[in-house]
């Protein structure tokens, strides 16, 4: 527990020494910390013991904070959480030391505010509690909204406030479910307690009615993040203007909570209305992929394309969230950590451009793997992991979730009946092939090509601000993405042992679906053929 | 008699301690020598920790329990708290007092006066104010409960007419006086009806004799109506819905210093006058003894009351989120922001004793906390000697004055609820509160209007950390003095601080009112035996 509390609290604590010492020193010491911060999280990890349990570690319930109001200061993960949190504390060095020459001005603001931004996502990866969740994720909006209003493109105070405003009141609803469920805890045992094992517990016992609103008030607040489809708007908007290294960790980490939270909050606290209400995120899912991958097919900018394809692919995640079956579910997690690996990269990449021609205009710029081959190679391969190249990273969670949501059928031999099945898979294989489609569009554009460069060729350090970078990838910029291509690679090739942890996560998250699903089934089943038709003509006639 | 009295004289400590100090300030503001004047702020700070000091040492459990007060614990943690936020009232305003002053000597449109330029008079009234707040904790019956709030609010319309110069200040006090008067007939008027209906003035047997009443056929009208008319004449106090009128323009035109004091004084004066007066009517099961000593099972506030604290809630909080996001100027905003604070508090009224007081109390430490700070920094500032008024004064503000920026962006994001600021904390033991008095409906309107105000505390987090500096603002200097900003500082880390003490805090005002309501029962009991 000592290692996840130093973990969390060495970003804080650097940010403070960012913001005594002098700027200069700044990114450094940033860097230095987001290291050590890591480093106690990989000696956590190493020495897990619960890869396979599917439980939390430590099992021991922290001090508490607030007496008599069960608010404790509880952290531990499972390897869900755990995956996510090393995902978060691998990009955090990565992205502080993609940073070093694209912020010039308010240095030591942008990495204390980065540090603490990183603080925030992992504490609620792993809090046990579910208020201290609620801070974790919550205070990462503060972060998150300065970092793009102060060092974000020409909108960013517009794109602040949607992203602030959009979050905020989804996380209201949220905080409200949560409270509420702490309530029906303190009914039933007669203590307030926040500890989200706890409050499992007692949600899934509650009436289906309950489950039902318990269900819509937490996936409303955690849609938002994801973010699913009629409440996306906020995130094209905040990629856009974001600099680099907030797209990289919005992208990565932050929409990650999102997903986290259904997988360890809404699916499990409220099987009855999860079951009842998944058809319904499962076609949202689905519109999310389809509208955004149109979207993407006809951006010019490469950096809101990648964030149209972020919603695109979090919609095939939780597809695979909600076809209720281990399979979709392995492949939900599996996804959540690459998606953040190659969409965090790609972002890296085009930040990398970016630094050099200030546009992102796909229609002025092309041609680039004659100016720049080795930024071109990563740009290639990192499109492909996110296309879903077999492979490479993206493939295995893309098939893992279609795979789950072809078989989650009404009469499904796994055990876990579901309501999808294959046209649901075949639909969302479409976005796929869109995929496939814009991305290469995007690299045939961008990466190959006759060159062209904008005009008044800036490429050569004629920004005065800017310290001149060399015309392809210097060392430190291949530092960045070296580490993220291997990890892709890896996990591409290797993806078993990974798949083998999660693997009892899913499961215990998914205990109580084959029997909601089946009472939401036998309770629909009995369709009366609806006249629709013929009563739409008969109130026709009247007039 | 002397027997009863002597407990309530040593309860009274602490405000004849702010009497002495009132005096003493008075007194000394006369001084020919300019260093005594200067010291006043620094002897009522002195005043007001005196009065800290003697809290613990005088409100024992037995002199409590011997001056049959309907909540005997209460002001061992009101008192404190008052004169602890006192302090950064206090020093908030030093300086600024004799400043105005001394202007309006420079301008030639007063004629110097050594007497005048350093003035005791302010911080002899901000004394009585506060002292009038915590006398309210000793109020055993209504003519006490009257008169207290009545010292309450006589010297802050003095405050604010006399606070700052031009017309502005003056229109303000005026407004505030007329509808303040307004109020006081109101709810004095409802005192006269309680009083017709239950034949006593003591808030005990008021308290008994109601329960009697809703033992039998319920409340009477005559005692409700006279209880809605106390509500209404107490929402002036803590500017709630029918009775917020006046708070923009009050609190726009008011020096800074002033407004700080209007926006948490006379509210926690108001919640503790609210809190007594509906401990009478009784919440679940709460003080409810029928003549034949069964205590009857009795859920939540009658239900004429409680349906009027319903409407005043959700509109109090409606209406000011609303208002607030309509505003350009900045005391105007936090005016419209105080009033949909207090719609927050009401929900604590309505939740009852025990949690919802609690939370009540807890939120009030919170409020005050963030709200002080909030005007501190805006009265650290000025802007061509004038006060600070628009969100453009404020654009960029960082640049030239990077910890005022910092504790204005601070306060804007834990009066908007995020964590982990004290006003999240205070915020969710509010909507725990709300649950255990099972009013959901309450909850939701709450988590709607935290959203809408959302908008508009983002704009000022914003503005002065990330606008650029425009003309305005780069005419904005700091104040002389330095204490504004320091008490600025302190209050903006206290909203961080707090929240890790914030088991502490909620444990301090438990006590206050767990041992209120088993000495309640006691007291009962020896009236029923």
């Amino acid at each position: 527990m000592e290692l996840i509390w130093l973990s969390i609290i060495i970003p804080v604590l650097t940010a403070g020494v960012i913001a005594i010492s002098p700027s200069k020193h700044a990114r450094n010491t940033a860097f230095a910390g987001s290291l050590l911060s890591l480093a106690a999280l990989a000696l956590f990890a190493w020495n897990f013991p619960a890869w396979k349990a599917g439980t939390y570690f430590p099992m021991t319930a922290g001090a508490h904070w607030v007496h008599g109001a069960g608010v404790s200061l509880s952290v531990g993960f499972d390897t869900v959480s755990l995956l996510l949190a090393l995902l978060t504390a691998f990009l955090m060095p990565l992205c502080i030391l993609g940073s070093f020459t694209a912020i010039t001005d308010r240095v030591k603001e942008f990495y204390g505010w980065f540090l603490v931004l990183g603080s925030s996502i992992l504490l609620a990866f792993a809090a046990r509690d579910a208020i201290l969740f609620y801070i974790g994720y919550e205070f990462t909006l503060v972060p998150m909204t300065l970092i793009v209003a102060i060092y974000g493109g020409t909108e960013r105070r517009v794109a602040a406030i949607k992203m602030f405003l959009y979050t905020f009141l989804g996380s209201m609803f949220m905080l409200a479910a949560l409270l509420y469920v702490g309530w029906e805890h303190r009914i039933a045992s007669g203590a307030w307690n926040f500890d989200i094992d706890a409050l499992t517990a007692t949600a899934v016992r509650l009436p289906s009615a309950t489950q039902y609103w318990l269900f819509a008030a937490l996936m409303i607040g955690f849609a938002v993040k994801v973010p699913l489809f009629p409440l996306h708007t906020w995130l094209p908007l905040a990629h856009d203007q974001a600099p680099t290294a907030g797209s990289v960790i919005l992208a990565s980490a932050l929409l990650k909570l999102g997903t986290y939270g259904n997988y360890r909050f809404a699916l499990p606290m409220a099987p009855a209305g999860g079951a009842e209400l998944m058809n319904v995120v499962a076609v949202l899912s689905i519109i999310a992929i389809i509208y955004a991958s149109l979207i993407c097919w006809v951006q010019t900018d490469a950096k809101k394309l990648i964030a149209y394809s972020s919603i695109a692919h979090l919609g095939l995640c939780m597809l695979g969230l909600f076809a209720l079956n281990p399979m979709g579910a392995e492949g939900a997690v599996f996804y959540m950590v690459n998606h953040g690996l190659s969409t965090g990269a790609l972002f890296l990449c085009i930040g990398m451009f970016y630094e050099r021609y200030h546009t992102k205009d796909t229609d002025v710029l092309g041609g680039l793997a004659k100016r720049m081959p080795v930024w071109s190679c990563f740009m290639v391969f990192f499109t492909l992991a996110s296309i879903g190249l077999p492979g490479l990273n993206g493939f295995v969670g893309e098939f893992l979730c279609l795979g789950g949501t072809f078989i989650a059928e009404h009469d499904a031999n796994s055990g876990y009946p579901g309501v999808l099945g294959p046209w649901y898979a075949i639909v969302a294989g479409l976005g796929l092939i869109f995929a496939a489609m814009y991305l290469l569009i995007l690299l045939g554009k961008i990466v190959w090509g006759p060159l062209r460069e904008p005009h008044g060729d800036v490429s050569h350090g004629s920004h005065a601000a800017a310290p001149a970078l060399p015309s392809d990838l210097g060392l430190r910029e291949i530092a960045v993405l070296m580490p993220i291509a291997i990890a892709c690679l890896w996990l591409g090739v290797q993806p078993k042992p990974m798949l083998d942890a999660i693997s009892p996560c899913a499961q215990r998250m998914l205990v109580n679906y084959p029997a909601q699903v089946e009472r939401v089934m036998a309770e629909s089943i009995p369709v009366a053929p609806t006249p629709v038709i013929t009563s739409m003509k008969t109130t026709l006639k009247v007039p | 008699m002397i027997e009863s009295l002597s407990p309530r004289l040593a309860l009274l400590v602490p405000e004849m301690t702010l009497f002495v100090g009132a005096v003493v300030v008075a007194v000394l503001g006369l001084s020919k020598q300019r260093s005594v004047r200067e010291a006043l702020p620094f002897i009522t700070c002195a005043a007001l920790i005196a009065s800290i000091v003697a809290v613990p040492f005088t409100w024992t459990d037995d002199n409590a329990q011997g001056a049959h007060l309907l909540l005997p614990m209460l002001g061992r943690f009101v008192k404190p708290l008052l004169a602890a936020m006192g302090v950064w009232l206090v020093l908030l305003s030093v300086g600024s007092v004799d400043r105005r002053m001394e202007e309006l000597i420079a301008r030639g449109r007063q004629p110097f006066d050594a007497q005048k330029v350093a003035r005791g008079e302010y911080y002899a009234f901000f004394l009585l104010s506060l002292m009038g707040a915590m006398l309210l904790c000793n109020a055993h019956d209504l003519i006490w409960l009257f008169l207290a709030i009545e010292l309450v609010s006589l010297p802050t319309y003095i405050m604010v007419a006399v606070g700052g110069n031009g017309s502005r200040p003056q229109e303000a006090a005026v407004k505030y006086f007329f509808l303040g008067a307004m109020s006081t007939a109101v709810f004095l008027y409802g005192f006269a009806l309680l009083y017709g209906s239950t034949g006593s003035l003591e808030l005990l047997v008021i308290r008994d004799s109601l329960a009697t009443q809703a033992a039998g056929n319920g409340i009477d009208s005559l005692a409700t109506i006279g209880i809605v008319l106390i509500l209404l004449g107490l929402c002036f106090k803590i500017t709630a819905v029918p009775m917020h009128f006046y708070a923009p323009d009050v609190y726009e035109g008011a020096p800074t210093h002033v407004t700080a004091f209007l926006s948490f004084v006379p509210k926690t004066a108001g919640f503790t006058a609210l809190v007594l007066i509906l401990t009478c009517v009784g919440w679940t099961g709460h003080a409810l003894i029928a003549p034949d000593g069964v205590r009857v099972q009795y859920l939540g506030l009658p239900t004429p009351i409680s349906a009027i604290l319903w409407m005043i809630a959700v509109l109090t909080m409606t209406l000011g989120n609303l208002g607030a996001l309509l505003q350009t100027s900045v005391k105007r905003m936090l005016a419209y922001s105080s009033i949909a604070h207090s719609g927050y508090l009401v929900l604590g009224l309505i939740a009852g004793a025990g949690a919802g007081i609690d939370a009540l109390y807890l939120y009030l430490v919170a409020y005050g906390v963030m709200t002080i700070a909030t005007f501190a920094a805006l009265a650290a500032i000025e802007r061509r000697g004038e006060e600070i008024n628009s969100f453009s004064d404020l654009a960029g503000l960082r640049v030239r004055h990077p910890a005022m920026a910092w504790v204005i962006a601070l306060c804007a994001l834990s009066l908007v609820g995020m964590p982990p600021f004290i006003g999240f904390f205070g915020k969710i033991y509010l909507f725990i509160a709300a649950f255990e008095a099972n009013q959901l409906g309450l909850v939701i309107a709450a988590v709607l209007n935290s959203a809408v105000s959302g908008l508009y505390y983002l704009r000022l987090a914003l503005v002065p950390l990330v606008s650029p500096p425009s003309a305005r603002s780069q005419e904005v200097t700091r104040v002389p003095s330095r204490w504004p900003q320091t008490a600025a500082i302190v209050c903006g880390v206290a909203t961080i601080a707090l929240s890790a003490a914030v088991g502490v805090l909620l444990q301090a005002v438990r006590t206050s009112t767990d041992s209120a309501s088993a000495s309640a029962s006691h007291t009962s009991h020896s009236n029923h035996p």
